[in-house]
């Protein structure tokens, strides 16, 4: 179990030290700043074992927070805590940063000592623990007996995560599909490697305790759906979202996980996502793909080296879905050599400019619709070097914005029903959104 | 880096290392350096002319990320053309980048090369320094290849400027460390001693460092430094401290340059010239004399320079050790340092003491300060301080105050730190059995050390005592009873009962009598420390057991009771199952008379006249010290007893006495037949080997020697100290031999150094061999590479000579090299007819040799066939008629020659005789084959 949690600026000064167990001394503080935090070569391991000490540590912009056990723990189970715990910081006060950490101090600290007894995780879903743990002042005096009961037979309940008796004027929920594609392709346009990873974020702001069922275009209940001959839901209830895909009924799903209000015995038997939603902004699944991916955007690169001192560069560009969408926050990031003194650049489109600080020529393009191409060509000036190492050609990187789900998904339905209070599925308003951006999006020049 | 003035101040450096202490994180740091390499890019391109100014600038840039740890791979040119600049910044600059970034790329260092040769013929002094600083800097065998033949030229020409001078004499020194075969002093030889001469204190102080360790290396050519070092060294000393102006350091005159000078004295026996030597004699008094003059300042710079000269010149007394009357006054300034506030004064007052403590002269001398070292070593606050008290202790005992050390280290033991306690041990017991005159005092110091370290004692401690009691009649009845005491208290170290148990089980009955030390109470004393045992002692104990039947029969009711016991007959310990089973059923079957025999009280320990006097006889010459010889008789005394003849003495300790482990039937001991329990000698011997290191040597490296004639691997010499292991092979007439050097105390040997002594000029063996590392950790083991050829045939072996430091003492032992003739034999197979061809053909009278000798081990069939294999020969099968004989052949490879050899060897069963007989192409071969055969069966 988790023996200690600390939380470290960029320094490797302590902010936050919370000790749980015994084992753990003072002295595992300074291990792991030394070890890891100033480590003469950059740590890559997210685990570190220091003197039979188990350091985990994630790290969000500047800030290290790192969990020390001396047991054998699930190291999956204290990662997942370790987001988590992020996720329930930056929902009380924000971005996780130095300065947020200090303001806060006294709330992480209590925090802590909810989420984590003796070591072991406790609840740790934020709209439970918002119910309790506040922010403004001291309002524990005033709180009745029945909310106090209220809230522990909530905490303690079988729905720990939502609390009864919520009421909304207008239901309404917001649904997004956000999806990272990530692709290594060859200078030949080979993919080498490609998968898509994306996450169903639900806003929900529904009265009383709903069940709610999700429905997406999953092979496997598409394919189990089509044997039985019940094919009406599927236009009927069709959400929208765009894409090039609407030949392609059905996209497979390597793997996936859900929010814990996601009841997984009816999704092993039937394949059925239904649940009851907590109140308000939660992530309901996350999920791999890697069959049948469409790649938004084709790099075509072309590099010449003319003479020990000069390197020609061409990059196209092409755009590979609807014309009518509209991709954004393209970035394109061609590396230079080490020796470049200097470069000319001549692009189409967008601006482009070469950083010296991070050896790279970067062009950016605000928006492009699709099935369009752009190029850029530059000329690098060389130093000659007594080096006899050859240029190690780093790949060129691509960052974007697209308007569809490059997996293919697609919602099909997101049926709400509330058996006590007055309202059906027809009255709740629903919003679907789908955002696909470029994870590692690489073509090797 | 501040600005030093307006046109040197390179702002933007500042700017860029202000920017970079300033970021962050590392990858703000990384991505202003990548900014300012492309920016230094642009600026070095091509088609740009820099000035001077900015092209330092921006090599100090580059210069200052390569040390934060980035990779450089340009602006060498740059750097290569600032050498060539007039202004004294930028060509700094240049060398500063060029001596920290060099790489061999050989068209940047034919230009380096160039420019540094430039400076060097230029006359600017400044320019001439920078050059010769960076070629020190350097220091590469390319750098040492160009400028070897030039800086002593530049050295010891007349026009050079003193500082120039200085700087060649430091440059060319470090060039001769890093490649000696290329700085060839030749002609320059005379010339770079008379710099000692020269007007400028600087210059005499760096030239003495190059002579320094130009003469360590070839003594004879620089014997002349050592008048002018004793005539500078007396101007120094005999000159007021004003006198030297800038070289009076807190008024003393030249501290640094007087201590190089002792120290080059110091490779050098006295001067032979009496004058010289009045005056070197007359400039230590001097010297003497200075340090109990009061001191003229209280800082502690003028007491530290004064000291480093006093401690130097005592070294230097020490090393001639010829004068006595100096010996004695150094050790009375050093008795007075043993006092000191300073802890420092004291360690090093300690240290050299126990040099001066191993010369005849002032041995005396040292002695009267055994109080304060004594009380040093119980007050003492720094553990290496009193480390160093022991050491000094030891190294003053003799016989008129041993039993007062002893007795101090003893009660010193109980108190002492952990790191020192097994070497004290050690020192405690040679001390106690180098002076024994009385044995009773000798076994009480003994059996208090094991009380008070038992853990620290090693086995050989307690074998030595019980092989003393077993061979002086006097001591046993008291040592029977001091150990009964001892064993009566609760708890007490196992090697307490070992000894107990050991002794008791020999001469339990010379105490018999007295009712309160009864048999049985001896038994039951016994058994209740057996179960918190380790199994070797439990089978001691079982040994005793037994033993006790014999001489007690009244107690075999109850023995024989315990020894049925299903915790002993039926022991997961195959050993001491063994032992209680075999026991029982001797105690049951075998008769009194029987029992009585079997069980006998051990023999003495044999005892045989000792090649260690012998030899310590021989090197009574000039060489041999003092305090060796006598630790040669008195050992001689303690064994042999009274008698003055101690030469039966070593004896005991001497290699061969049958294995004193805890068998004391010798049951399991007659069965061993190669003889060759490789540590049953040796392990006496040990005890002793840090006190008479001449002597150690001769007494274990024959036994050594002769054990490897068969074989190629195992341990050649064991003590306390040190093991050697050795491995070899060999291949027609070469030979390769693995020697293992592995330190068995906790303790680092330094100044660690072998080397292989074969008379070269004999033209007969080709050794070769690699140094080994100067300092051995403590358990640690060091290999050793020896390559050996062999011309041709030989009879000596080569000596290996190994000296080292240990606890400050030194350490000298010589072996033989077990590299022996047969050893370039390579087998030969043939058939009958063919082998008696051959043998007739070889039947001239000085051809054969044959010998014929008792068996000193077993004739076991299997062991002789293994012994004949060994010896690298071919066995032959069905040749000779007579099955029970053994023919071999075999072909010795030497470069010069191959000697074909035939072997013959008749066992006689009856007789225990071999008769062997040796047929070589070469006489000298048969004999030496034939002797080095005849000592192993």
């Amino acid at each position: 179990m988790i023996g200690g949690l600390f939380i470290y600026n960029h320094k490797g000064e302590v902010l936050i030290s919370r000790v749980y167990r015994d084992d753990i001394g003072r002295n595992a503080v300074d291990a792991f700043r030394v070890n890891v935090i100033h480590a003469r070569q950059q740590v890559r391991s997210p685990v570190t074992n220091i003197a039979r000490t188990s350091f985990f540590h994630v790290k969000r912009s500047n800030i290290w927070l790192a969990a020390v056990t001396k047991q054998n723990v699930n190291a999956a189970m204290v990662f997942e805590f370790l987001y988590k715990m992020c996720d329930v910081m930056a929902a009380y006060f924000g971005k996780v940063s130095e300065e947020n950490i200090k303001n806060n101090f006294v709330l992480i600290y209590e925090l802590l000592d909810e989420i984590l007894d003796f070591g072991y995780p406790q609840n740790s879903e934020t709209g439970a623990l918002k119910t309790f743990i506040t922010q403004q002042g001291i309002k524990g005096q005033f709180q009745t007996k029945e909310e106090q009961s209220q809230i522990t037979s909530q905490v303690t309940g079988q729905i720990g995560w939502r609390r009864e008796g919520i009421k909304y004027r207008r239901n309404e929920l917001f649904l997004d599909v956000l999806e990272s594609v990530n692709l290594l392709m060859s200078p030949q346009g080979q993919v080498l490697s490609a998968h898509v990873s994306g996450r169903v974020v639900m806003k929900s702001y529904l009265s009383g305790m709903p069940e709610c069922k999700f429905g997406m275009n999953d092979k496997i209940v598409i394919d189990k759906a089509g044997k039985g001959g019940v094919t009406d839901e599927v236009g009927k209830s069709d959400l929208g979202g765009g894409g090039s895909t609407s030949g392609k009924q059905s996209i497979a799903i390597d793997d996936c996980t859900f929010n814990q209000c996601v009841r997984l015995s009816k999704f092993d038997s039937e394949r059925s996502i239904s649940f009851i939603p907590p109140d308000g902004e939660y992530e309901l699944m996350r999920y791999r793909t890697t069959k049948d991916i469409i790649l938004p955007f084709r790099v075509i690169p072309l590099v010449r080296e003319v003479g020990r001192t000069k390197l020609e560069v061409k990059v196209v560009i092409k755009s590979n879905f609807k014309p009518s969408l509209l991709a954004q926050k393209i970035e394109v990031r061609i590396p230079t050599p080490l020796n470049t003194s200097g470069v000319q650049v001549i692009c189409m489109k967008g601006k482009a400019k070469y950083k010296a600080s991070e050896n790279a020529i970067v062009w950016k393009i605000k928006r492009m619709a699709g099935m369009k191409e752009s190029q850029i060509s530059a000329e690098i000036e060389l130093l000659p070097t007594n080096d006899k190492k050859k240029w190690a050609r780093p790949p060129i990187s691509m960052n974007f914005e697209v308007p569809f789900a490059p997996s293919g998904l697609k919602v099909r339905y997101l049926k709400v029903f509330e058996s006590k209070l007055n309202y059906s599925d027809h009255d709740v308003v629903k919003w679907v959104r789908y955002i696909g951006r470029s994870g590692i999006y690489e073509t090797r020049c | 880096m501040p600005a030093v003035s307006k046109g040197d101040g390179m702002r933007g450096l500042a700017v860029f290392i202000s920017d970079i202490r300033n970021c962050k994180s590392k990858e703000a740091e990384i991505k202003r350096i990548n900014k300012e390499l492309a920016n230094i890019r642009s600026k070095f391109k091509g088609d740009k002319a820099l000035d001077g100014y900015s092209k330092k600038k921006y090599v100090c840039k580059l210069l200052f990320i390569f040390l934060l740890g980035h990779d450089i791979d340009f602006g060498h040119m740059e750097a290569v053309n600032l050498l060539s600049s007039n202004k004294y910044t930028e060509k700094q600059i240049g060398y500063l980048f060029i001596s920290v970034l060099v790489n061999s790329n050989s068209e940047l260092i034919r230009l380096i090369n160039n420019a540094i040769k430039n400076d060097l013929s230029s006359r600017n002094p400044t320019f001439m320094c920078l050059a010769l600083h960076c070629i020190a800097n350097v220091g590469s065998r390319e750098m040492a290849e160009a400028f070897a033949g030039e800086i002593p030229r530049i050295l010891v020409a007349g026009d050079t400027m003193d500082s120039v001078k200085q700087s060649a004499a430091l440059c060319l020194l470090r060039l001769y460390k890093a490649s000696p075969d290329l700085v060839l002093m030749g002609e320059w030889t005379s010339r770079v001693v008379h710099l000692l001469n020269d007007q400028h204190m600087g210059v005499v102080t760096a030239a003495i460092s190059l002579i320094t360790c130009l003469s360590s290396k070839n003594p004879d050519e620089f014997k002349t430094c050592v008048s002018l070092a004793v005539s500078r060294l007396s101007r120094i000393v005999s000159s007021a401290s004003t006198d030297l102006q800038d070289y009076t350091y807190y008024f003393v005159p030249a501290p640094w340059l007087s201590c190089k000078l002792l120290r080059l004295l110091q490779c050098y026996p006295p001067p032979e010239d009496g004058a010289v030597k009045g005056r070197l004699v007359e400039c230590l008094e001097t010297i003497l004399n200075k340090a109990q003059e009061p001191p003229k300042s209280k800082k502690v710079q003028h007491s530290n320079a004064k000291n480093a000269i006093l401690f130097e010149a005592i070294s230097l007394i020490i090393h001639y050790d010829s004068e006595p009357n100096l010996l004695v006054r150094a050790c009375n300034q050093l008795g007075q340092f043993l006092q000191h506030r300073e802890t420092n004064l004291r360690y090093l007052a300690l240290e050299s003491m126990c040099t001066l403590a191993s010369s005849e002269f002032s041995h005396e001398a040292v002695k009267t300060h055994i109080e304060t070292v004594i009380n040093a070593l119980k007050t003492e606050r720094d553990v290496s301080v009193r480390q160093r008290a022991a050491d000094l202790l030891y190294a003053m005992c003799d016989r008129s105050n041993a039993k007062q050390i002893v007795a101090e280290m003893l009660s010193y033991l109980e108190t002492a730190d952990y790191s020192i306690r097994e070497e004290m041990v050690l020192k405690v017991a040679i001390l106690a059995e180098k002076y024994a005159v009385d044995y009773s005092w000798y076994v009480d110091t003994i059996l208090n050390l094991i009380r008070i370290a038992g853990d620290y004692v090693s086995e050989e401690v307690w074998y030595r005592v019980i092989q003393i009691v077993i061979n002086r009649d006097d001591v046993q009845g008291y040592a029977a009873k001091t150990v009964f005491e001892a064993l009566q208290a609760p708890a007490c170290h196992e090697n307490m009962v070992k000894v107990g148990g050991y002794i008791l089980g020999e001469f339990g009955n010379l105490i018999a009598g007295d009712p309160r030390s009864s048999p049985l109470v001896q038994f039951n004393l016994l058994h209740s420390k057996f179960h918190l045992c380790s199994v070797p002692t439990r089978a001691l104990l079982l040994s005793a057991y037994i033993k006790f039947i014999n001489l007690f029969p009244e107690t075999k009711a109850t023995i024989q009771e315990v020894l049925r016991s299903d915790s002993q007959i039926r022991n997961s310990d195959v050993e001491l199952q063994q032992r209680a089973v075999e026991y029982l059923k001797l105690s049951s079957i075998a008769s009194t008379d029987v029992l009585a025999t079997v069980l006998e009280e051990m023999p003495p320990f044999p005892e045989r006249e000792s090649s260690i006097l012998a030899k310590l006889k021989k090197k009574k010459g000039p060489g041999a010290v003092s305090v060796e010889l006598e630790d040669g008789k008195e050992r001689g005394e303690l064994n042999g007893g009274g008698d003055r003849g101690g030469d039966a003495a070593i004896a005991a300790s001497n290699a061969s006495t049958p294995s004193p482990s805890a068998d004391l039937l010798g049951l399991r001991s007659a069965a061993p037949v190669s003889g060759a329990t490789p540590s049953a000698g040796s392990l006496l011997v040990d005890v002793f080997s840090e006190a008479g290191p001449a002597a150690t040597s001769a007494g274990v490296n024959d036994d050594g020697f002769l054990r490897f004639v068969c074989k190629n691997n195992g341990v050649l010499f064991e003590n306390q100290l040190l093991q050697i292991g050795i491995k070899s092979e060999y291949r027609q007439n070469l030979g390769r031999m693995y020697l293992f050097y592995g330190n068995k105390t906790s303790v680092q040997f330094v100044s660690f150094n072998t080397t292989v002594s074969y008379e070269i000029k004999s033209r007969i063996l080709n050794v070769q061999t690699k140094t080994v590392e100067p300092l051995v950790e403590g358990g640690a083991q060091v290999q050793q590479v020896i390559n050996i050829e062999c011309l041709t045939d030989f009879i000596d072996a080569p000596l290996l000579n190994i000296k080292f430091r240990y606890g400050g003492a030194l350490q000298n032992i010589s072996l033989k090299l077990p590299v022996t003739i047969n050893k370039f034999f390579q087998p030969t197979e043939m058939a009958a007819a063919d082998f008696f061809q051959r043998w007739k053909q070889l039947s001239q009278p000085q051809q054969e040799a044959q010998k014929i000798f008792k068996a000193s081990h077993g004739m076991d069939t299997e062991v002789l066939k293994a012994k004949l294999l060994g010896l690298g020969t071919a066995l032959l099968e069905n040749v000779d008629p007579n099955p029970e004989n053994y023919v071999c052949a075999g072909v010795i490879q030497t470069k010069a020659q191959q000697v074909g050899c035939l072997l013959r060897l008749e066992p006689n069963a009856q007789a225990q005789m071999y008769r062997l007989t040796l047929r070589s192409s070469k006489d000298t071969v048969s004999q030496r084959v034939c002797d080095l055969l005849a000592e192993q069966f």
